[in-house]
């Protein structure tokens, strides 16, 4: 992975092979050294820093990234690279990674409660579980801050100790103490309480260890007054792989779901991420939690993508139809007003028709339905037409758009040899006209299926999903399709606990839907244009 | 369909007029009627004094410039520049990252391009949109490493959008630049241009209204673009139009509506005159395959 390039500019000046050394060294090579040098420098920056946190997989994509870009730009060969490389680096990291990536995360179970590694977890762990020692000494204590980080000075009889998250606590002779208060620590700046105020969460989970040895535990405070001693209950022997209670004396060892169970089934809360092979994909065709709500959501989505092509199409149509006559005044006029809702920024159109939806105030019920009390945005079957209603208004100008340029397309001489040969009207409509519009149209209108497949701002602008479905255990709701249903389960909406394995586990099903119709719909679309 | 059953002369041409003529302007009428009230609504909407919603259903009840005015107590200008910056540097990388591509591919005859080529259809076919969490995990690690390619920035949010350049504009390119005749190349290289040259001097100006339809589709695309913002621009001063807009409407619609109103007024008028300027231009864009 190497995001950092970002060659807006393609810096490629070189020369072609034959010409000689001697001109090799123009302007363009020049840009193209600065180029090349500014792109190096941010890469090597980023390697850099990734190596010193430890990020070995932003490291490693970015020495590949760098060597190849470096190579491709100075190289005398690989021309068409040269070209294809700046998109080529985006593609890699931000589509084909990622496409990767789901894949890999749809086989585990990352999520809420399987957030990181073994080792982060076991940080986790002892650090919720971390008690303040029985009986332990309350210590006067101080905010202290150098710049932005915080740290603790507490009196420790008449000695002062100092520390911080990363520096544990050390004597500090020159510190000023006045009545059992701390006043100054040099290098340090104590806090007023107005400031701990403000980082009132920074100082209630700040931890600075007693002394080197973890095991001596750590001070915390919740006041910001008096300082403790907390050590964690738990201990994890690394030798033994195992996660001890101090207080209890049970052992967690760790299971084949990523976490740490004891031998009567107890689990820790804080697990890491583990492979589950297909559990996610068998979840959501089996397990009656997701499978139902599932099911429902995806006869809906097929149902809204292909009445959303429908109606727009045939208003769009018909309106092409009526209004597509060469006689007729102001045609121009007409049009220009009609493909207004298509000029509307569409995420506009959507918030806009969700006010004017609103069951108590809007204008659709107070003004054009004369008061009702319609339900459009909570009952289940109106928040449904109320989508299709959005829907119709903000794609019928798109369809009348592209069937007016098909109708016009049509060869007149065609049209007049089927009058000729006696055909009615109605006739040469359904038998040339039709046809050679479905054919011009057939493949935006596949494109226009796929697209609201996966409609994602109209459902979550108009109706977010809603009304819930009041069985399911997941946050998805009766207008829900697919794509807003994996944005509720991936928790990333804040709605619910975060489960990235099973959205990326969806989000691998709705491609190989889309891509089942897009490879049938290719085919069909060719099978059409052979028939002509 | 036409009636036959007339009596005089005048009134068989009138009605013959309204049968073959008349009742499509009266279809035309009330469609466009259709089209227009909301729009006409939210016009009024954003004039009305009170900026709720439940005041603003009179139309043109009142008119003062209240909601415009409260605009600026908001991030709402913060939000349009975010938008146009955002929208602006992806739609130009895009159009220069795509035509290079495409160029490679048209001009070029490499090993694998084939391959290459036939591989960008399949990619195409996964839309970005559904890799998001796969993104917004990529984002969380990058931002740990360098906090500027991270969550919560704007330059993430480009380059996550500039991830989809290739895929989907190469193939629109590569069409048209085909049409472009090899003899004007083959001049210029022996007139002594290099290929980079002829790249950037010859071969754009050739291309210029397709890297038009490319730049215009990539800008509407992030305009609009609601899912990746929303995920990624957590701060409010971050936000783009379409973040910040939905968050308006979403919490206490009734309460910021007058808000809403004339800022959708406000940043759709610009859009709306460009896109009637352009309209022919546009409707024959449309076949080559942009879907709203």
């Amino acid at each position: 992975m190497s995001p950092t390039e970002a060659p807006v500019v393609n810096p490629d000046q070189s020369r072609p092979r034959r010409v000689s050394h001697a001109r090799d060294f123009g302007r363009g090579f020049f840009v193209k050294l600065a180029l090349v040098a500014l792109i190096d420098a941010l890469g090597v920056y980023i390697a850099m820093t990734s190596f010193a946190q430890g990020s070995m997989g932003v490291f490693w994509g970015m020495v590949v990234a760098l060597v190849a870009v470096n190579w491709v730009y100075f190289t005398k060969r690989a021309l068409p690279m040269k070209y294809l490389m700046p998109g080529l680096v985006f593609l890699l990291v931000y589509q084909i990674f990622t496409m990767g990536y789901t894949a890999y995360v749809a086989f585990t179970n990352y999520g809420d409660g399987h957030n990181s590694t073994k080792a982060h977890a076991v940080d986790a762990l002892l650090i919720q579980n971390e008690k303040r020692v029985e009986g332990s000494a309350a210590y006067p204590l101080a905010v202290v801050a150098d710049g932005e980080e915080l740290g603790f000075a507490i009196l420790d009889g008449a000695t002062v100790r100092v520390g911080t998250a990363e520096v544990p606590l050390y004597p500090d002779v020159n510190a000023v103490v006045e009545d059992g208060v701390i006043r100054s620590v040099p290098g340090f700046e104590v806090l007023s309480r107005q400031e701990i105020l403000q980082r009132q969460n920074e100082v209630t989970s700040l931890r600075v260890p007693v002394s080197e040895d973890a095991e001596a535990g750590s001070i915390r405070t919740q006041d910001a007054r008096q300082g403790y001693v907390y050590r964690s209950i738990l201990v994890f022997d690394e030798s033994r792989d195992t996660m001890i209670n101090l207080e209890t004396g049970v052992e967690y060892t760790p299971n084949d779901r990523g976490q740490f169970e004891s031998a009567d089934g107890e689990r820790l809360a804080v697990g890491w991420r583990v492979n589950v092979g297909l559990e996610n994909f068998t979840a959501a065709f089996s397990d009656a939690r997701y499978a139902t709500p599932f099911f429902k959501v995806l006869v809906w989505t097929f149902v809204f993508a292909i009445l959303s092509v429908v109606i727009t199409f045939f208003f769009g149509l018909f309106l092409a139809v009526v209004l597509n006559d060469e006689r007729l005044w102001f045609r121009r006029l007409m049009r220009s007003l009609l493909i207004l809702p298509y000029a509307f920024p569409a995420f506009m159109s959507f918030l806009l028709w969700r006010g004017m939806l609103n069951k108590d105030f809007g204008f659709i019920n107070t003004v054009l339905l004369g008061g009702a009390q319609i339900n459009w945005l909570s009952d289940p079957w109106f928040s449904k037409i109320a989508v299709l209603v959005v829907q119709l208004w903000v794609g019928f100008p798109y369809m009348f758009l592209i069937c007016t340029g098909a109708l016009q397309a049509i060869p007149q001489d065609v049209l007049e040899a089927a009058r000729i040969d006696g055909a009615g009207r109605f006739r040469v409509w359904r038998s040339i006209t039709l046809p050679l519009l479905l054919v011009a149209v057939a493949p935006l209108l596949i494109s226009s299926f796929a697209f609201n497949f996966n409609n994602f701002n109209i459902i979550e602008m108009v109706t977010e999903g809603n009304p819930r479905f009041p069985d399911a255990s997941v946050p998805v709701g009766a207008t829900d399709i697919l794509i807003t249903m994996v944005y509720s389960i991936s928790g990333l909406d804040g709605g619910a606990a975060k489960n990235y394995g099973l959205a990326s586990a969806l989000s691998i099903v709705i491609f190989l839907v889309v891509a089942t119709i897009s490879v049938i719909s290719f085919r069909k679309t060719k099978a059409l244009e052979e028939i002509h | 369909m036409a009636t036959t059953s007339v009596q005089s002369p005048r009134r068989m041409s009138a009605g013959r007029w309204f049968s073959e003529l008349g009742w499509r302007y009266v279809v035309g009428a009330l469609a466009i009627v259709y089209a227009a009230f909301p729009i006409v609504y939210v016009v009024s909407a954003s004039l009305a004094t009170r900026g709720r919603l439940q005041g603003s259903n009179q139309l043109f009840a009142t008119v003062s410039s209240t909601n415009y005015e409260a605009l600026s107590g908001t991030r709402f200008w913060q939000w349009v520049v975010n938008t146009l910056v955002i929208a602006s540097i992806t739609a130009v990388a895009t159009v220069i990252m795509g035509a290079a591509a495409a160029y490679a591919f048209s001009r070029f005859r490499f090993k694998g391009r084939r391959v290459a080529l036939a591989s960008l259809l399949v990619i195409q076919m996964f839309p970005q949109l559904l890799a998001f969490v796969a993104v917004f995990l990529l984002l969380l690690t990058l931002g740990e490493v360098v906090p500027a390619l991270g969550l919560n920035s704007r330059l993430a949010l480009i380059m996550v959008y500039l991830g989809g350049a290739l895929g989907v504009n190469t193939f629109l390119m590569y069409g048209f630049f085909n049409t472009i005749p090899q003899e004007i190349d083959e001049a210029a290289k022996i007139d002594g241009a290099s290929h980079a040259q002829i790249f950037w001097t010859i071969i754009l100006r050739l291309v210029a209204p397709i890297l038009a339809v490319v730049a215009l589709l990539s800008f509407i695309s992030s305009f609009s673009d609601f899912l990746l913002a929303k995920l990624i621009l957590q701060s409010e001063q971050n936000w783009t139009l379409a973040v910040g807009m939905y968050q308006w409407v979403s919490n206490q619609t009734d309460a910021n509506w007058g808000l809403f109103a004339a800022g959708a007024v406000v940043s759709a008028i610009p859009v709306v005159a460009l896109f009637l300027f352009l309209q022919k231009y546009i409707v024959g864009g449309l076949t080559a395959g942009s879907v709203k």
